[in-house]
């Protein structure tokens, strides 16, 4: 009751921008977190490129083209959402097999579709599409979800990350599995479950070792140890961390990272973008990105809770928290808390299709909170 | 599980979803202080050691090569200096196939096939990432061509460093030394850090020998360097933290050298095999050192090629060797002086006592003749005759009588047998016979015996006996000193290039050659004037303006038959007597002490001595022979030089 009064009085007092995003089906919080830190992005790939105008274009070029996405996702009707989430599984799943057929066939790391006009990665829509489908189906399921539904779900989850990884690409299959999860994880799943699955996958760790092949186990020890091989596998972290490290509190300043400037620092604007800040902008630096991150999770996680309908709330609380999960293994792996895996910092780090996908998200996000009062 | 047929409650659905959220903040929040706690410790906790090991990414420490002092003669006369010069320098690391840039560096004429071997293990030898020459002194065309087939050629480039230069080229160079490149022998002895940044060392002579003190030390310059190991100079906004330490340039030299008199020297022995060392007596500085034929040490700066030195090395009249310091000859008769005065100190002999020379000697019981060098004999011959005339019979007689102890022990007061100590070093001992020292020379036992005749032939400075021109200077200047001696020396002065104070290196005495009754050196000095005054030497004193007190001298390279003559026509003209003269002057303030040398110039009085006198005008009268002809050739070669003993 409390909140329909504020909303009330909110709504008298609209602005003019208000109205527009109002309009646009866009939150304007929201869009105010992520465009801070897209243009915080901007400024440090400035810096981590070498001072290549050229780059920021092209950075920039991408996040308008996420931007655009972004505002057709939002216009899109969650009915219309929740309708083609199976299909769009289904395309994704499809376009996958193919992918990895062409691969198999020609023996190589596939993970592109060439259309052509446009190469894209299915994996990619695999992101959206899986929690999209996993929301879809428990939509008109009782929650918590049964035994038969977990079941169901799984299979739903496991097989495209399967298919993703054995391209491979561990981290957007590892961040495939974390979208289908957290939608389940939302739906209600039960903590006894949660628990047996955190002792399932410790014990399927500890034997999964032994199945290892020996270059996968070198990467494993190469985390545990980056200084084992300083000038092989471990020279990515141990690069980042010192970049951090020397970084100190205030940073080095802008464009005086001599870790990132002097080429130390390997694939300093994509995945170790969050190398540079911590070294120029030191610990403040980060602590406001973080802060920028957190305060977007938290305010799509308020949105979700908005959300009137299953399909909504599950699909929404999962776009928020894997948001985070991107940032957790992005800068964890940077500074060395997790091994290398191929996950980049949402909306900083430079190239790649995941920008397009995150804020497509977002899009469908507060189309999903705009249109929260009709009924599914 | 109960859940078939379970509707949806909605209500029920959104409170386990607001759960769910709260949980999923909790987690966030979490693993967000999982983050800002790894920052932490990394960039609060660990960040002094991170910085270190970001500034070990970035920093490398380039020497700075410290000037090497320059060398000056004792006027100021500069003797010894650095100029830019360009080389080739390569830096391994920076090269993708060494083999194949070498290679390639042939092939465009700036390195030869035969010097690689040497390149390949001077570069294997040094720092991948320090620059090694691998080529000096590259010409204007040299670098034309280098500059056309640069990008041929990464991590290999044109340098400016500073090279040494030796304005008087040959002049004094067995004095000055030379550098060279740094040889693995070089680097076994060295400290590699002191040689950073440079390519050549002190061969010989004053380079070698002041080193030390000529190289200074290294400076160093922290250049900022990109992961792949480049210089980077653009990212001026990352330099400010970089340090510099100065190095100290190497002291600058002054040589008691007399430049002018050195010419002169060099002038009047030029295309002979011949040595001339000049002393100043009164505190053991050498004017004068000459070893002809000499080479040019920018030759060795610049970097022979191997057919260079081959020629150098392999040349029969031995232009790298230091004949002044390192040449060993019988003194012949330069040392009857000093027998002399032996007799006088052990009261063997008087001025006055006077013996018989018939022209030859023999020890009873022997029919060996020991033959004067004048076939007739001098007649009857006292002390100061004897020395003038060079009379073999009385020194014959004279050492039988003093036996070979008193005359080894004596003559070793001046030095003789062992080295000088000239401070720059590489000089030979000569040999100062005995018969102890015969035991430690032979291995046989029946060799080890010190035979009688051996003393008679020691008088006169022939048989086991042997001197270097050095030792033999420096005997004079003993002589002329009554005893005084002194280190010789070649530098006398060091100047620091930063304060430019000049810290003088004082005379070193050395423990006086003494005798019992000084009016002996009254009789031994007056036995060389006689020399010059009446004696074998007596030409080549004609119209001096101050005394002179000299000794002719004649080694033999080849013994002459008992039955036979020397008869110089008949034998090769390297087999030919070395001709020896020493002298001082002026007599009464001795400020010259010379000692000449002339391999197979036969006659001391004919060859070496004019080359003293002029030497000694030179320094005492500044009065200096007319220049050379166009051809350079003014001296007269010895077997024109007519006259003889």
């Amino acid at each position: 009751m409390i909140r329909e009064e504020v909303d009330g009085t909110a709504r008298r007092t609209l602005t003019r921008t208000a109205q527009l995003l109002s309009a646009l089906r866009l939150d304007g919080p929201l869009l105010v977190g992520l465009a801070l830190i897209a243009l915080y992005g901007q400024i440090v790939l400035y810096s981590s490129s070498g001072g290549d105008w050229d780059a920021v274009a092209r950075g920039t070029t991408r996040l308008a083209i996420g931007a655009a996405l972004m505002l057709v996702c939002a216009q899109l009707k969650p009915g219309f959402l929740r309708r083609i989430s199976p299909w769009l599984y289904i395309l994704g799943f499809v376009l996958l097999v193919i992918v990895d057929l062409v691969g198999y066939i020609g023996k190589g790391a596939q993970r592109w579709l060439d259309l052509g006009f446009v190469r894209f990665q299915p994996s990619e829509i695999m992101k959206l599409a899986v929690p999209m489908a996993c929301a879809w189906y428990l939509h008109e399921r009782p929650l918590p979800p049964d035994w038969r539904t977990l079941l169901a779900l799984a299979a739903m989850i496991l097989l495209p990350t399967a298919l993703t990884i054995v391209q491979p690409d561990l981290g957007t299959g590892l961040l495939i599995l974390m979208a289908g999860a957290l939608v389940v994880l939302f739906a209600g799943l039960r903590v006894w479950i949660i628990g047996l699955l955190g002792v399932a996958s410790a014990a399927a760790a500890w034997g999964g070792w032994y199945l290892l092949h020996d270059y996968q186990r070198q990467r494993v020890l190469t985390f545990l140890d980056p200084q084992a091989d300083p000038l092989g596998a471990g020279y990515h972290i141990i690069q980042s961390t010192i970049a951090i490290g020397s970084g100190g509190v205030t940073g080095k300043g802008f464009l005086r990272g001599s870790q990132g400037q002097l080429e130390f620092l390997p694939e300093r604007t994509t995945d170790f973008v969050f190398a540079v800040i911590g070294e120029e902008f030191g610990l403040l630096g980060a602590l406001l990105l973080i802060g920028l991150y957190l305060f977007v999770v938290l305010r799509a996680l308020h949105l979700a809770t908005q959300m009137r309908d299953t399909f909504a709330r599950l699909l929404s609380g999962s776009l928020a928290s894997i948001f985070f999960v991107y940032v957790f293994i992005n800068a964890g792996m940077v500074s060395g808390l997790l091994p290398v895996v191929g996950v980049p910092l949402p909306l900083v780090s430079y190239g790649g299709t995941s920008m397009v996908t995150l804020l497509a998200g977002f899009g469908m996000l507060m189309s999903l909170h705009a249109n929260r009062k009709l009924a599914a | 599980m109960g859940a078939r047929g379970r509707i949806k409650d909605l209500w029920r659905e959104q409170r386990l979803f607001e759960q769910r959220s709260i949980a999923a903040v909790v987690v966030v929040c979490l693993l967000a202080a999982v983050l800002v706690a790894r920052l932490g410790w990394l960039q609060v906790k660990k960040h002094d050691e991170y910085t270190a090991l970001a500034q070990g990414n970035r920093v490398r420490t380039e020497p700075l090569p410290a000037a090497r002092g320059a060398i000056y003669d004792r006027k100021g006369v500069i003797l010894a200096e650095n100029r830019p010069a360009y080389q080739l320098e390569l830096v391994r690391e920076q090269v993708p196939d060494l083999e194949a840039t070498l290679r390639g560096l042939v092939r465009i004429g700036l390195l030869e096939e035969e010097s690689l071997d040497a390149v390949r293990r001077t570069v294997r030898s040094r720092r991948p990432f320090d620059g090694v020459p691998i080529r000096l002194r590259l010409d204007e065309e040299d670098m034309a061509r280098f500059a056309l087939h640069r990008f041929d050629f990464p991590g290999v480039d044109i340098r400016t460093r500073l090279a040494r230069r030796y304005p008087e080229g040959e002049t004094a160079v067995h004095a000055l030394g030379y550098v060279g490149t740094i040889s693995e022998a070089d680097l076994e002895r060295i400290d590699r850090e002191d040689y950073a940044g440079t390519s050549t060392i002190g061969k010989t002579g004053v380079e070698y020998a002041f080193e030390d003190v000529l190289r200074g030390k290294n400076g160093a310059r922290e250049i900022m360097v990109n992961a792949q190991g480049r210089s980077v100079e653009r990212l001026g906004s990352l330099q400010t933290a970089l340090r510099n330490r100065p190095g100290r340039p190497g002291a600058d030299l002054f040589l008691t050298l007399d430049l002018e008199v050195q010419r002169v020297a060099e002038q009047l022995v030029r295309g002979q095999r011949a040595a001339v060392v000049a002393l100043d007596p009164r505190n053991g500085d050498v004017i004068t050192l000459v070893s002809t034929p000499g080479f040019d040490p920018n030759g060795f700066a610049r970097g022979l090629t191997r057919a260079e030195f081959a020629a150098l090395n392999e040349s029969i009249d031995r232009p790298l060797f230091n004949r002044a310091l390192r040449g060993t000859y019988p003194p012949g008769s330069t040392i009857k002086p000093v027998v002399a005065l032996a007799g006088l100190e052990y009261g063997v002999t008087t001025p006055d006592t006077a013996i018989a020379c018939q022209g030859w000697f023999s020890l009873p019981g022997s029919s060996h003749r020991f033959r004067d060098w004048r076939r007739s004999g001098h007649g009857r011959v006292s002390m100061e005759q004897a020395v003038a005339q060079s009379c073999d019979v009385y020194f014959y007689d004279l050492a039988r009588d003093l036996g070979v102890q008193r005359l080894h022990d004596f003559l070793a007061r001046f030095g003789l047998g062992a080295p000088t100590g000239i401070d720059i070093g590489g000089e030979r001992s000569g040999i100062l016979p005995s018969p102890e020292w015969k035991k430690g020379a032979f291995k046989r036992a029946s060799q080890q015996v010190w035979f009688p005749g051996e003393t008679v032939i020691f008088g006169i400075g022939q048989g086991y006996m042997t001197s270097t021109p050095l030792q033999l200077a420096h005997m004079t200047a003993v002589l002329a000193m009554r005893g005084e001696n002194y280190r010789p020396r070649l530098v006398r002065a060091l100047r620091d290039p930063a304060t430019q104070t000049v810290t003088s290196i004082p005379p070193a005495p050395l423990p006086s050659a003494t005798v019992a009754d000084a009016s002996h050196w009254d009789e031994a000095i007056g036995s060389m004037v006689a020399v010059m005054q009446g004696g074998t030497a007596s030409r080549s004193a004609l119209g001096a303006p101050y005394s002179i007190a000299g000794k002719t001298g004649t080694a033999q390279v080849f013994t002459v038959a008992q039955n036979a003559r020397y008869d110089e026509s008949t034998i090769s003209e390297r087999l030919r007597d070395h001709a020896w003269f020493i002298a001082f002057a002026p007599v009464e303030d001795p400020r010259i002490a010379v000692a000449v040398l002339v391999e197979n110039g036969r006659s001391g009085s004919g060859t070496a001595a004019p080359i003293a006198r002029a030497v000694m005008d030179a320094y005492l009268l500044r009065q200096f022979p007319p220049p050379p002809g166009e051809d350079g050739a003014v001296a007269v070669p010895p077997a024109v030089v007519g006259g003889g003993e």
